[in-house]
């Protein structure tokens, strides 16, 4: 049944890729200016500007160029990146790992830390620290994350010099870009686990488990906890994206290697064929992001897994 | 086996159940009708212990259960009562069951809490319980999900998870009310079967004046959160004491069997916020006198009946 599911959906990717692979090379190709003009160096003439065009196919129609672009990337080829004159499955590569350690503690750091403390400030009897936690979730869906960043960095970088400012030599050189990514993710999923907490426990079929004997313990772990991941299962899909994204702009404040850095500077440039294949892989890692939440939606409710097959 | 007394429950300063008394013993029907909102869920809740779970509280009276006062248990020592000694059944099926759990374990659980069963032990005797209640197939059904089960099925599987530990007495809020009519007489008289064949104490909760003549051996009538008459089903039914079970008699289509209910008494029930002083009841009764507008009429008993009315026992 979820194989079945997993199939259909995987399928759903297709087109999806498609056009989004469309949208990305139409803005790409239609932003202002081109690459050419970082090449030639001054005193060049028009035929050596030309030469240089016909090269890397500048001058045919767009959708010619689309196809010779999409083809490639059917057989693994990115293009050659024009300014840094290397592959760009190269640059990719090299900068992917950089992006994916960060994206990828951000998220676990938001996740775990967000559903524990959405499950203590669903279920604590303090009110303290029933009060504490609203608080804390406030803050953090208020705050705008740069903000907060730059603060870090002031404090714990730059006052107290615990981490370093920026860069990506060593695993303390993550702590900061991680918490300021993280941050907002934390607060929003602690928001979530909570709100779903309340209400599944509302649910008649809860009265039936306490008429069990069962623990209130046991109750949560087994039985409120699955339905109140279902919520923040859709939410921390959504927040692969905006995780990306953050990574993006966060690696150029901390001046990290990355994807991000990489596309920041190719824009620049108007270095198509890296921007493209860096716009592709973020757009992929969204959809692949989509999916899993979407799978494991399914894994957890037999009645998605019905529904949709 | 189960004796409640004077049973009070209140919701900070709101108090909605007051001054319901009954006594129940092992093998025994106990018929609980009212209207919507007269606190025949609060009094389930009550017994069940789980009053606290929707932020109530009993602020009076006793519940002895087999000797054992329980508005003073401690909730550890209830834990171990619930699902072992006191099963329940609610209104809905839809939504009693958890939604992402197959039947099997949601069943199983009971056996391996309470009966220190390991899970194949409890599955044999998931299986054979379901077997008991008429369910076809009961080892399939426990590779099955909620959703893809009627509601009549997904009832006997909440009565299955009531009985898997073999409690003493059986709590059935509404079990028929969310089910169709047909399968409505099915449940009623699988429950009648277990009470015989289980020797359970029953309490059955209902709208249904007519379940109660066919089913129960008592019943108590409650109306604006008080028991107003209570006492052994032929006798009620002979001579109800109290104007409000007589219109609830007279509400039964006489000789038929269409699913009327007490929408036949005119005018409405009281909420909370505003029941009526004196006798709850007066604003709908034909029968009320100036006392009944100030003084609150005590429960007393005529012949074998409890009523709570100024005029009852009196020769109309
Ligand atoms: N959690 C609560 N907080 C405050 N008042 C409550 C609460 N639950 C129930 N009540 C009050 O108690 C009264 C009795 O409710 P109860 O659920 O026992 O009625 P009922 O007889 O079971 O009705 P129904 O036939 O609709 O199930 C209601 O009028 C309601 O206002
Ligand atoms: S006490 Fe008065 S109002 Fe109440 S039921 Fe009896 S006669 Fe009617
Ligand atoms: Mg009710």
């Amino acid at each position: 049944m979820l194989l079945r599911y997993i199939f259909y959906r995987s399928l759903m990717l297709i087109p999806v890729s498609i056009s989004i692979s469309v949208v990305i090379f139409l803005i790409v190709h239609l932003l202002p200016g081109d690459p050419i003009d970082n090449l030639i160096r001054v005193g060049s003439s028009p035929d050596d500007r030309l030469a240089l065009i016909t090269k890397y196919g500048l001058d045919q129609p767009l959708f010619v160029q689309y196809y010779r672009w999409i083809s490639a990337m059917f057989q693994g080829d990115f293009g050659e990146a024009i300014v840094l004159r290397r592959p760009v499955a190269d640059l990719i590569s090299q900068n992917l790992p950089y992006s994916l350690t960060l994206g990828g503690l951000a998220f676990a750091f938001s996740s775990i830390v967000g559903i524990i403390l959405g499950t203590i400030s669903a279920t604590t009897r303090s009110a303290i620290v029933k009060q504490f936690m609203r608080g804390f979730i406030l803050l953090g869906s208020t705050v705008p994350g740069f903000w907060l960043a730059l603060l870090m960095i002031l404090f714990f970088a730059v006052q107290l010099q615990w981490f370093p400012v920026s860069g990506a030599k060593g695993w303390d050189s993550l702590v900061l870009p991680v918490l300021t990514i993280g941050f907002g993710g934390v607060a929003l999923v602690a928001r979530v686990t909570r709100v779903a907490l309340l209400d599944v426990r509302r649910e008649d079929f809860v009265t039936l488990l306490h008429a069990k004997g069962l623990s209130m313990r046991t109750i949560l772990v087994r039985h409120l906890m699955p339905h109140a991941m279902l919520p923040v299962v859709t939410i921390l899909a959504l927040r692969i994206g905006w995780i990306l994204g953050g990574a993006v702009t966060v690696e150029f404040v901390f001046g990290r290697p990355g994807l991000g850095l990489l596309l920041i500077r190719a824009l620049g440039q108007r270095d198509y064929p890296v921007v493209q294949g860096c716009l592709l892989m973020l757009a992929l890692a969204v959809m692949l992001g989509t999916l899993i939440g979407d799978v494991a939606q399914a894994a957890m409710d037999p009645r998605i897994r019905e529904e949709k097959t | 086996m189960l004796e409640v007394r004077d049973l009070e429950v209140a919701f900070g300063p709101v108090a909605p159940l007051s001054g319901v008394s009954f006594s129940l013993a092992k093998g025994e029907k106990l018929g609980i009708v009212g209207e919507s909102g007269s606190g025949k869920s609060l009094t389930a809740m009550s017994v069940m212990g789980l009053l606290p779970l929707s932020g109530g509280r009993i602020t009076g009276g006793s519940i002895v259960f087999d000797g054992q006062e329980l508005t003073t248990l401690a909730e550890s020592a209830y834990r171990k009562l619930r699902g072992r000694r006191l099963g329940l059944i609610t209104q809905n099926p839809m939504t009693s069951l958890d939604p992402l759990q197959k039947i099997g374990p949601q069943v199983d659980a009971v056996a391996v809490l309470h009966l220190s069963m390991n899970a194949s032990e409890a599955r044999t005797r998931t299986v054979e319980i379901l077997g008991t209640l008429r369910i076809p197939e009961p080892a399939l059904i426990c590779d099955r999900y909620p959703h893809q089960m009627s509601g009549g099925m997904k009832q006997r599987i909440v009565i299955a998870m009531a009985l898997a530990a073999d409690p003493d007495v059986l709590v059935a809020d509404e079990p028929t009310t969310a089910l169709d009519v047909t399968v409505q007489a099915q449940i009623i008289r699988l429950l009648d079967d277990l009470v015989k064949e289980r020797d359970l104490a029953l309490v059955l909760i209902t709208h249904d004046m007519s379940v109660v003549a066919q089913t129960c051996d008592k019943v108590v009538v409650m109306y604006a959160g008080r028991a107003i008459e209570y006492g052994p089903v032929e006798a009620i039914f002979d001579a109800p004491q109290h104007p409000y079970t007589q219109a609830l008699i007279n509400c039964i289509p006489k000789g038929l069997s269409t699913d009327e209910h007490l929408s036949g008494i005119s005018g409405t029930v009281p909420t909370v916020s505003n029941y009526p002083k004196g006798c709850a009841f007066h604003p709908r009764c034909d029968r009320a006198k100036n006392i009944c507008t100030s003084e609150r009429p005590a429960f007393i008993t005529y012949g074998n009946n409890a009523a709570a009315c100024h005029f009852a026992g009196d020769d109309r």
